[in-house]
């Protein structure tokens, strides 16, 4: 093995076997962050897949890989919020700024439906003039069907909230009330406020999204966790993030599933920055990074039990080779995927594929209803 | 761990050659975090942390062939609507932008044409050689070397020294398919048999030309055919030392006539992997991004792979069976993914010689 520390290699650079070290103590004790970005950068590939499959393992002893039928709806691409890694928001003049229709929206619930889908992903842009009646009389309007709604990420939840003049807790429960069964992770990026000035600057901040998620947990509603990397930070914030996800759920146990995935740069304004070369050359926003991310996702946050694969950025072959880097859950069969597709990728897998990719593994597949359940 | 993969595991930590049954045990298991870190430590012995990519151009002078593989959705009849043959200027434009491009090989591989002579062909290599001596020409399978013996009447040898006069500097490995018999009934019943694509790389290789070898799978094949292909393989390796590389493809069934769903991660990495183990007398592993998305060929280099092939520009075979990687990476692309998988990239000429090499990359 040569010397110097590549991201990725495994080589057993200037800290010699630490990676080693702090890999077999990761099974009982939690790792500062300063460790856990050690084990990113250094710990060869396969010793982290192994890693990560035994506690898979642990919590999966029966091989079961989960996934879901369900469509991702994007209500509006109008968005406030303008992230400079996103390539689908819309300025309300834009030229192909929508909200969608009513009709629209039936349509693609029943065509959801006649698939066997179960349940709708409802998300959506910042639009400056929704507030909770607009969101109320959209979760009313799916909710006519017999359909679970997974809807309105953190930064929505708090945007109907700072329009109306609500508080977190009052939007939760009136939005409850009106049919959302559980709220989805997006919008989390990288839980560092460092890195959120950077890239998603507008967006509320790690300790705000932390703050709907505590309170939709403590309401009873189970969420996802997300995490977007491979833009502009280092390993030591993607650390940062898992720690704090993990003491999250110490405390609210409220999170069903943990979702990485990587930065699409195609049409963002963040891919034209003279400065994001750079850093994605050094980052893990490509395939071998991603099987690292996960593996260390698996790892250091053993307290969710699910740990999902992103087939919609990898594609089905690394997504496939995810399930022996931690994940046990092969996500949804979406139907309908926009924010990514908006970046020029469009991977895309019918349920047939989903169950004989998770099949030819050597797991269990399984159809689920609605989040991972707890059981 | 299974019994059978930790005598496996000593064999190849001990340098020992792996048998047939060891393959299938490999081609079987699902524990693919062992066999990638085998096939990785037989990978790196061999070729430490280097990775090559070659800068080239592919041209498909022609679709029209007289055989009608049930594989392949490229080839069409004469005469068929999307039936075309490249004119030499066509040809000529393909190779002058390659050499504006600093590519140092052309890639030249299309279908067995009813009507055109062999002299076309000569006469195609000697004025891509007089044009552009500077790239290499890396041209016809071993089904097209065959043919050619039979539309000119020539010995095997008599055709490849021609060529080879004319400016032939090695072969790919096409047309090789699965080897065994009962396979290629099926699948192409009026290619060349898995013997005679042997013999002409014996004779390929006797007259001082390298090449590379091909698999074609995840079609109808079992996996001992697969085995039974990668043995005759070594076995002939073990007599020229003619081989450059082994290349699996993987099988893309859109526009063909075999039924069947996209090949797996998996099974495209344990091919990989099976290869860089089983074949201990083969210096190159490549995996051929074109055929398995850019993604799994990055994640493949961690699993005994050392090749990416390379910047190829304009693919047509493997794009008309519904490949969905673009049909170009620029060096600039390829550098960078070698690189994020921690390795060291190596500009290659066709024979492996360093064009470039970049340092390895400082955190």
């Amino acid at each position: 093995m040569e010397g110097s520390a590549a991201p990725g290699t495994g080589s057993r650079g200037s800290t010699g076997g630490r990676w080693e070290e702090i890999l077999r103590r990761a099974d009982s004790e939690r790792p500062t962050v300063e460790d856990a970005a050690l084990l990113l950068r250094e710990a060869p590939l396969f010793a982290l897949g192994r890693a990560a499959d035994r506690v898979r393992r642990s919590l999966h002893p029966d091989g079961a890989v989960a996934y879901i039928v369900d469509r991702n709806i994007n209500y509006t691409n109008i968005c406030v919020c303008g992230c400079s890694f996103c390539a689908f928001f819309r300025d309300p003049s834009a030229p192909d700024a929508y909200v969608l229709s009513g009709e629209a929206l039936s349509k693609k619930i029943e065509e959801t439906l006649s698939l066997g889908g179960t349940q709708v992903l409802l998300q959506g842009g910042l639009h400056p003039d929704w507030g909770i009646e607009e969101a109320e009389r959209l979760v009313r309007a799916v909710k006519r069907y017999p359909i679970r709604l997974h809807g309105f990420s953190p930064p929505e939840v708090w945007h109907f909230a700072n329009r109306s003049g609500l508080t977190i807790r009052e939007v939760i429960v009136r939005l409850v009330a009106a049919g959302l069964d559980s709220i989805p992770g997006g919008g989390a990026e990288i839980l560092d406020d460092e890195v959120r000035a950077k890239i998603s600057p507008r967006k509320i901040g790690w300790e705000q999204w932390a703050a709907v998620m505590r309170e939709a947990h403590r309401q009873g509603l189970r969420t996802s966790a997300t995490m977007m990397f491979g833009s502009v930070e280092a390993p030591e914030s993607i650390a940062r993030h898992l720690l704090r996800v993990r003491d999250l759920q110490d405390r609210t146990g409220g999170f069903a599933s943990f979702i990485p995935w990587t930065f699409q740069p195609g049409n963002t304004a963040l891919s034209g920055d003279p400065g994001f070369g750079e850093s994605a050359l050094a980052g893990f926003g490509h395939a071998v990074g991603y099987l690292r991310v996960l593996a260390v996702s698996r790892l250091l946050i053993p307290n969710i039990r699910t740990v999902q694969v992103s087939w919609v950025t990898m594609g089905a072959k690394v997504a496939q080779l995810g399930l022996f880097f931690g994940a046990n859950d092969f996500g949804s069969t979406m139907i309908e995927e926009n924010v990514v597709a908006s970046a020029g990728v469009a991977f895309r897998m019918s349920e047939e594929e989903i169950v004989a990719t998770i099949r030819d593994a050597g797991f269990q597949p399984l159809k689920r209803e609605g989040p991972p359940c707890s059981t | 761990m299974e019994a059978a993969l930790r005598t496996i595991r000593d064999k190849v930590h001990a340098g020992h050659r792996l048998s047939e049954e060891d393959a299938l045990a490999l081609f079987r298991t699902r524990d693919i975090l062992l066999v990638g870190e085998m096939a990785d430590f037989a990978n790196r012995r061999k070729n430490g942390d280097r990775v090559y990519f070659i800068v080239n151009r592919h041209i498909n002078p022609t679709n029209i062939c007289v055989n009608r593989c049930q594989f392949c959705a490229f080839s069409k009849t004469q005469g068929e609507p999307l039936a075309y043959t490249m004119t030499m200027e066509e040809i000529l434009r393909r190779a002058e932008e390659a050499s504006l491009q600093k590519a140092t090989e052309l890639h030249i591989v299309g279908g067995l044409h009813p009507d055109l002579p062999f002299d076309f062909y000569l006469l195609t290599l000697r004025t891509l050689r007089e044009r552009f001596p500077e790239m290499h020409l890396q041209a016809f399978t071993a089904v097209e070397i065959d043919y050619f013996s039979r539309i000119a009447g020539l010995t095997l040898d008599e055709v490849l020294h021609q060529l080879k006069e004319a400016g032939l500097g090695s072969l790919p490995g096409g047309g090789a398919e699965i080897f065994d018999p009962e396979v290629r009934n099926r699948i192409c019943p009026e290619k060349i048999s898995g013997d005679r694509w042997l013999e002409v790389m014996e004779a390929v290789h006797a007259a001082g030309l390298r090449s590379n070898a091909t698999m074609l799978y995840g079609h109808v094949e079992t996996l001992e055919s697969r085995v039974d292909h990668m043995r005759r393989l070594r076995e002939l390796q073990d007599r020229t030392g003619g081989f450059q590389s082994f290349i699996p493809l993987a099988f893309h069934p859109k526009n063909t006539q075999i039924a069947k769903g996209d090949t797996t991660g998996l099974e495209d990495l344990l091919s990989l992997a099976v290869g860089r183990l089983y074949l201990d007398n083969f210096a190159h592993i490549k995996s051929f991004w074109i055929m398995v998305g850019p993604k799994l060929a990055q994640v493949s280099l961690h699993f005994g792979v050392n090749d990416i092939d390379g910047t190829v520009v304009e693919e047509k075979i493997t794009h008309a069976a519904g490949a969905q990687a673009g049909q170009e990476m620029t060096v600039s692309e390829l550098v960078t993914m070698i690189r994020q998988a921690g390795r060291v990239p190596v500009e290659r000429d066709t024979v492996y010689n360093v064009v470039r090499e970049w340092p390895q990359w400082q955190a």
